[in-house]
C-alpha cells in the first residue's frame, strides 16, 4: 500500500516536535477529518534555520509531515513556499492515490507557517 | 523515540483480524480434496457423476441446516456469500411482497450488504426505516414497535454486528416483527460458528450465513428460508436451488462449507469459552494499562472473538502500521482505512464523534490464537500508542511529560 519511503519516515519521522520560541507556526486540518499538522519554524537569515512537526492522522498524514520538514530546512523563505503537495509525494516515491488530497498537507502546514511568520515579522512575538 | 525490534518474534505473525477473513480449517481442506481431483458430474444429471454430485450437495445442506436447527433442509438455500444471501433476502422479499406494503426496517449498524440494498430499494418505491441504536449498539424496541405498521413487509436485523460485538435481543425482536405479520431477516455473518443459532426457536424467517466465518472456503454462503416465505429470486436461469438461485452449484465450496460447518456445530461451545477468555484478557490489557481509551460496543453482550476498542488523541491506521510492524495484524474504524473517507457508520452509530471513531481499534479472535499471543499484543501496545501520542498534536501536554 505504502512505498518503503514512506514508512522508512513514518517509522523514523524526522523533526518531529515543537519548538518552543519558534518565530512562525502553521497549522492545518482538523481531528474531525482525521488529518491535523502543525509546522513550527525558526527563521535566521532569511532562511529556514530549525523546523519541526506534530501531527494528528495516518501513516501518510505523518511521512508527508517529516518529508517537508526535510525539504525545507535550510531553504530560503522563498523556495520554501515553492515546496508543493507534489513535491512531497514525489519524494516519498509516491502516496496512494486515495491520500493525495485528504493526507497531503504537510505543504500546506509548512506555507502557513511562513505565513505566520511574515505577519509577525518585526513584532515582538 | 523509536519502536525496538527485539521483542518482535522473529518471522512469527499474529493474526487477530479474523472478521475480515479467515484461514481455512485443514479438516475442510482435506474433505474437499478429493472432490477437488475427482467431481466432475454436474447435480443435475442423471447418471452416476451428477448423483455423486448431487449426494454430496445433499449431505452439506443437511449439515446446514443443523447447525441452525432449520425445519428441513429444503429450506437452506446455497448462494455465492453473505452479501447475496442479503440481496437476495431484502430485495427478494420486497419484490415479490410488494403487494402487501413497501415499507421496509432495518437498523443504522447493519452491514453495507444489507444498507446498500435497503438503499436502493428507496429508489424503487419503498420506504425504508432505519432504526437508531444506543451507545451499545443496541436496536431501540421501543422505537422498532412505532415504526411498525400494516405496511412493513420485512424487518432486517444483524443477529450481531462484527465491528463491535454486540448481539442483538433477536427473539424479542422477532415477537414484535411477527405481531404486525411481517418477516424476519437476520444478518447472521459476524454471529455464524461462535453462538448457537436456532430459527426455529428464535422465530427468524430468513437467515444469512457465510462459509468463512466458519473457517469454511469463501465465496460460498447461504440463505436460510422459512417454509412458506415467498420471495423472488435474484438469479434466473436453469432453475437449480429450486428456482430460487439458478446457476451450476458450487459443489467444491459447498461441500467444503459443510464440513465446517459440521466441524463448527461440534466445538462451537468450548471454542467460544476459550475465546470469551482471550478476548476479556485482551480487552482488560488493551484498555486497563493505557489512559484514555474505552472499549466499544457492551462489556458482556458481545461476540465471544470481538475486541472493539479505542485510543484518543491518534489515528486508527498508524496504530495498524505499528501494530503490523510488530507483527500483528488487526482493523481499524478510522476513515483512513476506508474507501470512503468516512470512518464507519457503526462507531458513528453508537454515538461516538469523528475524532473517537479514527481512534478506534478492532482485533478479532480465532481458533489459532494463544493466550501468548493475547499477552504479546498487550505488551506492545502502551509502546504504540505512546509513540503516536508523542506525535500528535492533540495530545495533552500533562500526558507526554
Amino acid at each position: 500500500m505504502y512505498s518503503k519511503k514512506v514508512m522508512e519516515h513514518f517509522r523514523n519521522p524526522r523533526n518531529m516536535g515543537e519548538i518552543p520560541d519558534a518565530d512562525g507556526v502553521g497549522t492545518v486540518g482538523n481531528p474531525v477529518c482525521g488529518d491535523m499538522m502543525t509546522v513550527h519554524i525558526k527563521v535566521k537569515d532569511n532562511r529556514i534555520d530549525d523546523i519541526k512537526f506534530k501531527t494528528f492522522g495516518c501513516g501518510a498524514a505523518i511521512a508527508t509531515s517529516s518529508m517537508v520538514t526535510e525539504l525545507a530546512k535550510g531553504k530560503t523563505l522563498k523556495e520554501a513556499m515553492k515546496i508543493g503537495r507534489s513535491d512531497v509525494a514525489d519524494s516519498l516515491g509516491g502516496l496512494p492515490k486515495v491520500k493525495m488530497h485528504c493526507s497531503n498537507l504537510a505543504a500546506d502546514a509548512l506555507h502557513a507557517a511562513i505565513e505566520d511568520y511574515e505577519k509577525h515579522k518585526g513584532t515582538k512575538r | 523515540m523509536f519502536l525496538s525490534e527485539e521483542n518482535m518474534p522473529k518471522a512469527k505473525r499474529i493474526y487477530m483480524d479474523h472478521a475480515a477473513g479467515r484461514a481455512v480449517d485443514a479438516r475442510v481442506i482435506k474433505a474437499m480434496s478429493p472432490y477437488m481431483a475427482s467431481l466432475r458430474g454436474n447435480p443435475s444429471s442423471v447418471h452416476s457423476f451428477g448423483q455423486e454430485a448431487k449426494q454430496a450437495l445433499e449431505e452439506a445442506r443437511t449439515k446446514v441446516a443443523e447447525l441452525i436447527n432449520a425445519e428441513s433442509k429444503e429450506s437452506i438455500f446455497f448462494t455465492s456469500g453473505a452479501t447475496e444471501s442479503n440481496n437476495m433476502a431484502i430485495k427478494g422479499v420486497a419484490h415479490r411482497n410488494q403487494h402487501q406494503g413497501r415499507h421496509i426496517i432495518t437498523s443504522s449498524i447493519e452491514h453495507m450488504s444489507v444498507l446498500n440494498p435497503c438503499k436502493f430499494l428507496t429508489t424503487k418505491g419503498f420506504k425504508v426505516t432505519f432504526l437508531p441504536v444506543d451507545q451499545y449498539g443496541f436496536v431501540d424496541l421501543t422505537n422498532l414497535e412505532e415504526e411498525l405498521t400494516s405496511e412493513t413487509i420485512l424487518v432486517s436485523i444483524m443477529y450481531a454486528n462484527g465491528e463491535i460485538g454486540t448481539i442483538q435481543p433477536i427473539q424479542k425482536i422477532s415477537q414484535m416483527v411477527h405481531r404486525k405479520k411481517a418477516y424476519l431477516h437476520v444478518d447472521a455473518t459476524a454471529a455464524n460458528g461462535q453462538v448457537p443459532i436456532d430459527v426455529s426457536n428464535e422465530g427468524i424467517d430468513l437467515l444469512t450465513i457465510s462459509s468463512n466465518d466458519v473457517y469454511g472456503p469463501k465465496g460460498v454462503g447461504a440463505l436460510y428460508i422459512k417454509k412458506g416465505v415467498r420471495l423472488e429470486p435474484l438469479i434466473h436461469g436453469g432453475g437449480q436451488e429450486r428456482g430460487i438461485r439458478s446457476g451450476t452449484e458450487n459443489i467444491l465450496g459447498i461441500v467444503g462449507f459443510g464440513k465446517a460447518v459440521e466441524i463448527s456445530r461440534a466445538e462451537m461451545f468450548t471454542e467460544s469459552e476459550r475465546l470469551k477468555k482471550l478476548r476479556d484478557r485482551l480487552i482488560k490489557g488493551l484498555v486497563g494499562r493505557i489512559p484514555h481509551s474505552s472499549l466499544n460496543g457492551h462489556p458482556s453482550k458481545r461476540l465471544p472473538n470481538n475486541a472493539a476498542v479505542r485510543y484518543s488523541f491518534i489515528e486508527g491506521e498508524s496504530i495498524l502500521l505499528d501494530l503490523d510492524m510488530k507483527g500483528v495484524a488487526a482493523s481499524s474504524g478510522s476513515a483512513c482505512t476506508a474507501k470512503t473517507l468516512e470512518p464507519s457508520h457503526v462507531l458513528r452509530a453508537i454515538g461516538l464523534k469523528h475524532e473517537e471513531a479514527h481512534g478506534s481499534l478492532l482485533f478479532t479472535l480465532g481458533r489459532r490464537n494463544t493466550e501468548e499471543e493475547v499477552d504479546y499484543v498487550i505488551r506492545i501496545m502502551p509502546e504504540i500508542v505512546e509513540r503516536l501520542r508523542e506525535m500528535s498534536p492533540l495530545t495533552p501536554k500533562e500526558l507526554i511529560e
